[in-house]
């Protein structure tokens, strides 16, 4: 059993908060993600390029959205995951990751639920939006 | 410069990446994953799984293991520093584990342009397969290229 398996539509599932991103945390993210593009950790690389500050790689938001799923129910349930990047997330930032039942199927021979994902920061700014399916089996 | 839609279907060298359990514990570690199966061997066997299981948005990381993960882009004629990463999309076929070589491979499957030109999206679809070519997720990136020479 896990937390999804009793869900019905609608349902909106326990958030996950994640504590202010920090400099130290986009490094870290830099050298084990592979993504070592400057523009997240050289403060005036990022100024050169008319940013106020560096920011957090888009795919940090989504591997902190992941978590949030696997949270939920084990990774071989989840058949499939997606986001958009609506906007960035400065370092200092703390997302906040949200997921609610939007669909539950029968597809393959299994049932499947649908979520909706949505990552805000503390001011209300939409970062990332998705979706995942994921089997209830 | 609008990237040539004649650049649809082509294909991508493919990149082949060896699964280390240190690399995963440090993805692990820099995403504040406090499941210890994914960064201690005893917890991830314990749950069932054969080693650590990489997690779902790792396989991204493959392709950037290239000397110029982005010369894909540039072959294209996309300036870097107007490059937005629009959406990213995973399906899965199964989980993938530490010791694995996973390989990634490439197409570039759609070229557009939006409000007049001054946005550009070229989508990119990849396959991840193992050693015995099977498939383990497919991936579709989507990036946006700002015009900003071209009013909107």
């Amino acid at each position: 059993m896990t937390v999804l398996d009793d869900v019905s539509v609608g349902a909106e599932l326990p958030a996950l908060h994640i504590p202010p991103i920090s400099r130290t945390t986009l490094a870290l993210f830099a050298g084990a993600s592979g993504d070592t593009n400057p523009i997240h950790l050289d403060h005036e690389l990022a100024k050169s390029a008319g940013m106020d500050d560096v920011f957090a790689q888009g795919m940090l938001g989504m591997a902190y959205l992941a978590r949030l799923l696997t949270d939920l129910a084990p990774q071989e349930r989840i058949r499939s995951y997606g986001v958009r990047f609506a906007a960035i997330t400065p370092v200092h930032g703390a997302p906040t990751c949200t997921a609610k039942v939007v669909a539950i199927d029968e597809v393959d021979g299994e049932r499947r639920a649908t979520l909706e994902l949505v990552v805000t920061l503390a001011d209300g700014t939409t970062t990332l939006t998705g979706a995942a399916v994921v089997a209830l089996v | 410069m609008a990237v040539d839609p004649t650049a649809i279907g082509t294909v991508l060298e493919p990149v082949s990446m060896d699964i280390e359990r240190g690399r995963l514990a440090a993805f692990a570690r820099a995403t504040g994953q406090r499941d210890p199966i994914y960064s201690d061997l005893d917890a991830a066997k314990n749950a069932g799984h054969r080693d650590l299981p990489v997690p779902p948005t790792f396989l991204f990381a493959i392709e950037l293991e290239l000397p110029d993960p982005f010369q894909w882009g540039l072959d294209l004629g996309i300036d870097l520093r107007y490059v937005l990463h629009g959406g990213q999309d995973f399906t899965y076929h199964r989980v993938a584990y530490a010791g694995e070589r996973l390989t990634a491979t490439s197409t570039i499957a759609d070229v557009y342009s939006k409000r007049g030109g001054a946005l550009e999206f070229v989508v990119k679809k990849t396959a991840v397969t193992d050693e015995s070519g099977s498939p383990v997720a497919e991936l579709t990136t989507t990036i946006v290229v700002r015009h900003p020479e071209v009013a909107s």
